[in-house]
């Protein structure tokens, strides 16, 4: 693990993404208290204003103070991601581990199934849940949690493959464990590495995924402070204040560059092979 | 590539499409519990909701629902849309025309941009091009294409330039010009992402490639550079780029959507957005079912041109 940390911080990228996830965590937690307005505020006499010293970054057609609702924006935006992502790690960890571990006819079914959602892009999936599920944060954050399930299976699955002939789960067999003891104490830890590697380059594109969903209307609702959000609502002010779209995309990017580089640092870290390239 | 090995995979994809098409169903009809209330809202009186419920015969048993469903969709009988009254199949192949020429303007500019733009970073690694390329390629596979698009229109689409038009569609009938001008920033918000994606996976084959054996070899006994780039390392990197090409088509259909919305382009992903927020049932399993099939009609073309290109592998 320290080995691992010590890799991981020698990665001039691992380390500058863990600087943006960072300050990004830190704006999540400290953003509401920081914001100098209340997001949801109008000023009905400062609209559409570009940034000043009152409003750092301006203000939108309700002059609402911009720079209110990023930072507001940044806990939306961090919790959707990493809940969304947790949920389907842990979900399609379950589902992988005991498919995986079982085999047979019920294995084969679920990989088939989990073929043909593959077969259906994200974003089409995430609509058709929302369909059924009507559109709100709630739901969308479900949704995505769905929809990344099967890959995190998939992976699980692989791993457990190779796990499950090894002596050490012989052993456990021979001493008579259960199978559930098995497969959650004995081969979960051994999992547990790639499926973290995955799941943390996922996080960019829950991310991501949440904010187009916003965009869409079937995320977030208003008057809630969220980027994607703030994009769609901006579409009708785009030619008079670029600005309302500018500094809500940027954060989105910023956001989802972190976890990339992340991602990839800790990948590289898990797989010193592979960092040389 | 042996005929039982293209059985088999046609096989395979049929057996995924059909899987899909359980899916599409499942979630959309018999997962709301009841699809009536689901499409006409908690507060619809009683005679509409079983008016509704007897129009899709949602009182039969599921299987009865679904093997009706599949018929149809199999027939071309794709039913009539709940919101317009209009048939859904000519909706859906007339959208579905405008998008695909959207995805095959994209693909073919992603795939002429980003393969040089690969084998440029692989060429020079380590130095500024390379640097260059790949940070270019992070910033591209992290900004959603809805912020991409939006962009822009803020900066390309501006009334006062009068270059491009900030949305819409034109028939081919109004010339080829206007036709094309609408075309221009929806395939230029779908590219950035998957140049960015397919460069930097052209790059790091590309790199693998270059420090194989055969490529010392080819060095050794004096090929020209561009001999040994064209004839012996190229077509060895892009064997594992067909394969995310292909993959990143499902990407690219997920931007397809997200982009028509953005400059209200008349097609299939702009249909199906407005089909989820009008609760469409019928356009949107059948606007569903098509994606999925294009989805898996790519990645089983691929699968066959990557055992075709690949001597190597034998399958069974």
């Amino acid at each position: 693990m320290r080995e691992i940390a010590t890799r991981l911080i020698r990665n001039p990228l691992g380390v500058a993404g863990l600087a943006l996830i960072s300050f990004a965590l830190f704006l999540a937690v400290a953003g509401p208290f920081l914001a100098p307005y209340d997001p949801t505020q109008f000023h009905v006499r400062a609209r559409l204003q570009g940034p000043s010293a009152a409003f750092w970054l301006g203000t939108d057609q309700f002059g609402r103070d911009i720079f209110s609702r990023i930072l507001w924006g940044a806990r939306s935006t961090i919790v959707f991601g990493l809940t969304a992502t947790m949920l389907g790690t842990t979900f399609g960890m379950c589902i992988g581990l005991v498919s995986g571990y079982v085999g047979g006819r019920a294995d084969e079914i679920v990989m088939r199934l989990i073929d043909a959602k593959m077969a259906i892009p994200n974003l089409l999936f995430t609509l058709l849940i929302l369909t059924v599920l009507g559109g709100n944060a709630t739901n969308a954050v479900i949704a995505v949690a769905i929809a990344f399930t099967p890959s995190m299976a998939r992976i699980t699955r692989s791993v457990v493959l190779s796990e499950r002939t090894r002596d050490y789960v012989n052993a456990a067999r021979a001493r008579g464990e259960s199978s559930a003891y098995i497969m959650f104490r004995e081969i979960l830890p051994n999992v547990a590495a790639p499926v973290i590697v995955e799941s943390s380059i996922r996080v960019a594109f829950a991310v991501m995924l949440g904010a187009t969903l916003s965009y869409l209307g079937l995320g977030v609702q208003p008057p809630s402070p969220d980027w994607g959000l703030m994009i769609a609502e901006a579409r009708s002010f785009l030619q008079r204040s670029a600005w309302l779209a500018l500094w809500p995309g940027l954060s989105i990017a910023v956001v989802a560059i972190g976890f990339n580089l992340f991602g990839d640092g800790l990948r590289d870290a898990l797989n010193p092979r592979v960092g040389e390239a | 590539m042996s005929a039982a090995y293209l059985l088999k995979r046609l096989g395979s994809a049929i057996l995924i499409l059909w899987l899909v098409s359980f899916l599409v169903f499942f979630i959309t009809q018999i997962l709301p519990g009841n699809a009536a209330v689901m499409i006409l809202g908690e507060f619809a009186t009683k005679e509409t909701l079983l008016a509704l419920e007897s129009e899709l015969r949602l009182n039969d048993p599921w299987w009865h629902q679904y093997l009706r469903w599949l018929r149809g969709i199999v027939t071309l009988d794709w039913g009539v849309s709940m919101r317009d009254h209009v048939p859904v199949m000519p909706a859906v192949m007339l959208a579905f025309g405008r998008s695909m020429t959207l995805a095959a303007l994209s693909l073919v500019l992603v795939v002429t941009i980003s393969i040089p733009l690969g084998v440029f970073a692989a060429l020079n690694r380590g130095r500024c091009g390379d640097f260059a390329v790949g940070t270019l390629g992070y910033i591209g596979v992290s900004i959603p294409e809805f912020v991409i698009a939006t962009l822009l229109i803020v900066a390309l689409a501006r009334p006062e330039l009068g270059w491009f038009p900030a949305g819409g569609y034109e028939p081919v009938q109004a010339g080829l010009w206007q036709w094309l001008r609408h075309f221009i920033l929806p395939v230029l918000a779908l590219t950035i992402v998957l140049i960015a994606h397919i460069a930097r996976q052209v790059r790091s084959e590309m790199v693998d490639v270059l420090r194989t054996d055969y490529i010392r070899t080819a060095v050794l006994k004096g090929l020209k550079p561009w001999q040994v780039l064209l004839h012996h390392a190229l077509p060895n990197a892009m064997l594992p780029t067909i394969t995310v090409v292909a993959l990143d088509i499902g990407y690219l259909i997920g931007g397809v959507i997200v982009v028509e919305e953005v400059f209200a382009f008349p097609g299939l992903g702009r249909l199906l957005i407005f089909a989820v927020q009008n609760r469409d049932l019928p356009m949107i399993q059948a606007a569903a079912v098509v994606l999925a099939t294009l989805y898996a009609t790519t990645s089983l073309l691929s699968d066959l041109l990557y055992a075709y290109f690949d001597r190597r592998i034998v399958y069974a």
